[in-house]
C-alpha cells in the first residue's frame, strides 16, 4: 500500500537485508539479466549496464543508484557477480523489488550480508507493481530498515 | 536473524560454530537464503555429484577464491564430487595474439582457481568435468529421476529439473557448492510438489517444427521464471526422449533460462512428470501464450544487433552452447557436407567452431563424421564461447551463433540453424 505526502510517495515492501540509504532511482521494468547487465564492471570505472537486451538501463551508470526492477533474471552465476559487486564497492546503493525477490538475487543479498557485512546493500522485495509503475530514474529514493521506501521527485 | 525453520540438532550445532567459522556462515547461508521462501526445513541433497556454474579464474572474482580459500582453509569440502561449467580459453579456438594476451589477464586466476577446484573435489580427471552439459552420459553427471541436487548454471538445472526429473532450485554460483558441503539444501521452490505446477499453459500452434533455440527465447520472456506446460511440441519431438528429443530440449531449456529465468517447464507427453501426471501438473488459474510462426519471427525482429558494421562480414561462428551433444555434432557435420556438396564447396565459409565436453568430443572422435568436419575446417573445442566473448577484444568482432545464451550475455548475433547452415555453407559476399 503506498502513502503519498508532499511530493513524496512511500511504498512498503519486505526487508530482505534491512538497512537504510538514500539515492538516486534508476527502473528497469523488464528482468534485470545481472550477468549480462554487469559482466563488464572489472573494467569499468563506475559499473554501467552492458545489457543489449534492456532498454530501460543499458548504458546507464548502476554503481551507486538505488536500482528498482521487478526481478533479476538469465545466468546462475547473478548471485556471485552482486556479491563481488558488494565486496569491491561496485554495486548498485540498494535493490528494490516489485515482486516476491527472485532466488538468484537472494542468494546475493545473503552471501553479501553474511560474507561482507561491512558493506551493507539494502535489498527489499514485494513492493507491488504500483511501486515500478510510479518511479522513475532520477527520483530520490530513501529506503528504511522496516522496508518501507520514500520516492520523492 | 530469527530461525524459524526447523533445524536438526546436528544442523544447530553447526550454526553455533561446532564445525568452525567459515562452516557457521555457509549454514547461516543457507538458513538465510531458504527463509526469504519460506523454507520450513532442509532435505538431504541426493544425486550423486554437484555441479558448479562457476568455471572460470576472472580477475574480478577475488572475493569469491578468497571465499573459496577460506572453505578449503578451515576443511569445508563437498561431501560429493564436482562438475562445472567449460574453461574459458583454448589455443584451438581461432583468437588473434593480442586478444590471447587480454585473456590471459582477464583469466589470470585461472591457474590458482583450478587447483582450488582439484582439492574441491572434480569427478573426472583432466579437464573432462567441465562442461555446462554435465548431464550428458559421456560425462557421467546424469542425475535420476527425484533426486536432489544442489547445482547452479541455468542451463543444467532447466535440463535436470525438466527432462530428467531431479528437482533443484536455481541456485547461484557459491549457493550450490554450499549445498554440496553442507549435503542438504533448504526445502522449497522446485523442490515441492506445489513448486513444480505449472503457471502457463503454451499452446503452439506453428506450421512446421520451431527452431529450438528460438521457442525457448520466446517462451523464456514471456513466462520469466514461472513454469510453462507446452501443448504441441510432441507432435515433432514424439514422445519418447531419444537423443533427438533431449538435444532439442536442452537449446529449447538453455533459451528459456537466459531469455527469461525459467527453471522448470513441462513438456505434454514427453518429459517425465507431464507423462505421469498430465494436465493435472497445470494450475486451475495459469495463463495461456500461443505461439505461431508470427510470434516467433516478431521475437527474432526485436532481437537488437549491436554490431558496430550491422552488414559486416561474420568473422567467426560459434556452435554449441550449450555444449553439444554427441548426437548434434554428426547432424551438423551432415547437414554441412550436403549444404557444401551442394555449393560445390569443400570448406565452410565463415570459421566456424564447434563446442562440446571432452568426453563428448572423444566419443566423436571415434566416428567418421569426426574426419570430415574436419576437412570442412571446422574447429572442436571445450571452451566456454560466452567466456571467450567476454573479452572485450573478442566482442567487438562480428560473431555469429544459433545460441540464443550467447546472443543474451554477448555481442553475438543470432540466425536460426537453418539460416546459420546456409552461411557456412555458401560463398560470403
Amino acid at each position: 500500500m503506498a502513502k503519498k505526502n508532499k511530493g513524496t510517495k512511500t511504498f512498503q515492501g519486505r526487508a530482505i537485508t534491512p538497512g537504510e540509504c538514500t539515492a538516486e532511482a534508476v527502473v528497469s521494468h523488464g528482468g534485470f539479466n545481472t550477468l549480462a547487465s554487469m559482466q563488464m564492471m572489472s573494467i569499468q570505472t563506475k559499473t554501467k549496464c552492458v545489457d543489449q537486451n534492456n532498454p530501460d538501463l543499458y548504458k546507464k551508470i548502476l554503481q551507486g543508484k538505488a536500482l528498482c526492477l521487478p526481478q533479476t533474471i538469465g545466468s546462475t552465476t547473478g548471485g556471485m557477480f552482486l556479491y563481488c559487486a558488494v565486496k569491491q564497492g561496485k554495486n548498485p546503493a540498494c535493490l528494490l523489488f516489485s515482486k516476491e525477490i527472485d532466488s538468484l538475487a537472494a542468494a546475493g543479498a545473503v552471501l553479501s550480508e553474511v560474507w561482507a557485512p561491512e558493506s551493507p546493500m539494502p535489498v527489499v522485495d514485494n513492493l507491488g507493481d504500483e511501486f515500478l509503475e510510479y518511479v522513475q530514474d532520477g527520483d530520490t529514493i530513501t529506503v528504511h530498515p522496516d522496508g518501507s521506501v520514500d520516492v520523492a521527485r | 536473524m530469527e530461525i524459524t525453520m526447523k533445524l536438526t540438532p546436528e544442523q544447530e550445532a553447526i550454526l553455533n560454530g561446532s564445525k568452525g567459522e567459515a562452516m557457521a556462515k555457509v549454514m547461516r547461508t543457507l538458513v538465510e537464503y531458504g527463509q526469504i521462501y519460506g523454507a520450513t526445513k532442509m532435505v538431504p541433497v541426493t544425486g550423486e555429484c554437484g555441479h558448479l556454474v562457476l568455471s572460470f579464474g576472472l580477475m574480478f572474482l577475488g572475493p569469491v577464491f578468497d571465499l573459496y580459500q577460506q572453505l578449503i582453509d578451515e576443511g569445508c569440502l563437498p561431501q560429493q564430487k564436482l562438475t562445472c561449467d567449460p574453461l574459458p580459453y583454448d589455443k584451438n579456438v581461432p583468437q588473434d595474439a593480442v586478444s590471447k594476451v587480454v585473456a590471459k589477464v582477464i583469466y589470470s586466476k585461472q591457474g590458482s582457481y583450478n587447483k582450488q577446484l582439484k582439492k574441491l573435489g572434480m569427478k573426472n580427471p583432466g579437464k573432462d568435468s567441465y562442461t555446462c552439459a554435465s548431464y550428458m552420459t559421456e560425462v557421467g553427471n546424469t542425475p535420476k529421476e527425484g533426486d536432489v541436487l544442489s547445482w547452479a548454471e541455468s542451463s543444467a538445472v532447466v535440463y535436470a529439473n525438466s527432462v530428467l526429473g531431479a528437482r533443484c532450485n536455481r541456485n547461484s554460483g557459491i549457493i550450490e557448492l554450499f549445498g554440496s558441503i553442507a549435503g542438504f539444501v533448504p526445502y522449497f521452490g522446485f523442490l515441492t510438489d506445489e513448486g513444480r505446477k505449472a503457471d502457463w499453459v503454451i499452446e503452439l500452434k506453428t506450421t512446421k517444427m520451431p527452431d529450438a533455440q528460438l521457442l525457448g527465447s520466446a517462451v523464456g520472456m514471456k513466462v520469466m521464471e514461472e513454469v510453462p506446460y507446452v501443448k504441441g511440441l510432441d507432435k515433432y519431438l514424439g514422445t519418447e526422449l531419444d537423443e533427438s528429443a533431449t538435444t532439442y530440449l536442452k537449446d529449447f531449456g538453455a533459451a528459456t533460462a537466459s531469455n527469461g529465468a525459467v527453471g522448470l517447464y513441462h513438456i505434454e507427453n514427453l518429459t517425465p512428470e507431464a507423462k505421469k501426471q498430465g494436465t493435472s501438473l497445470i494450475k486451475p488459474n495459469a495463463k495461456t501464450y500461443v505461439i505461431t510462426d508470427e510470434v516467433l519471427q516478431e521475437v527474432k525482429d526485436n532481437y537488437p544487433v549491436i554490431w558496430k558494421d550491422p552488414t559486416a562480414k561474420p568473422e567467426l561462428c560459434f556452435l554449441g552452447c550449450p555444449h553439444m551433444s554427441l548426437q548434434q555434432m554428426k547432424d551438423w557435420t551432415h547437414t554441412l557436407e550436403e549444404g557444401l556438396k551442394k555449393e560445390g564447396r569443400k570448406q565452410v565459409s565463415i570459421p566456424t567452431v564447434f563446442t562440446a565436453s571432452t568426453p563428448v568430443i572423444e566419443e566423436f572422435n571415434k566416428t567418421p563424421e569426426s574426419k570430415k568436419l574436419k576437412k570442412m575446417g571446422v574447429v572442436v573445442s571445450y571452451i566456454c564461447p560466452l567466456m571467450y566473448m567476454d573479452n572485450p577484444l573478442c566482442q567487438t568482432k562480428p560473431v555469429i551463433t544459433s545460441s540464443n545464451k550467447l546472443r543474451t550475455y554477448t555481442t553475438a548475433r543470432f540466425y536460426s540453424n537453418d539460416e546459420i547452415a546456409e552461411m557456412l555453407t555458401k560463398e560470403v559476399d
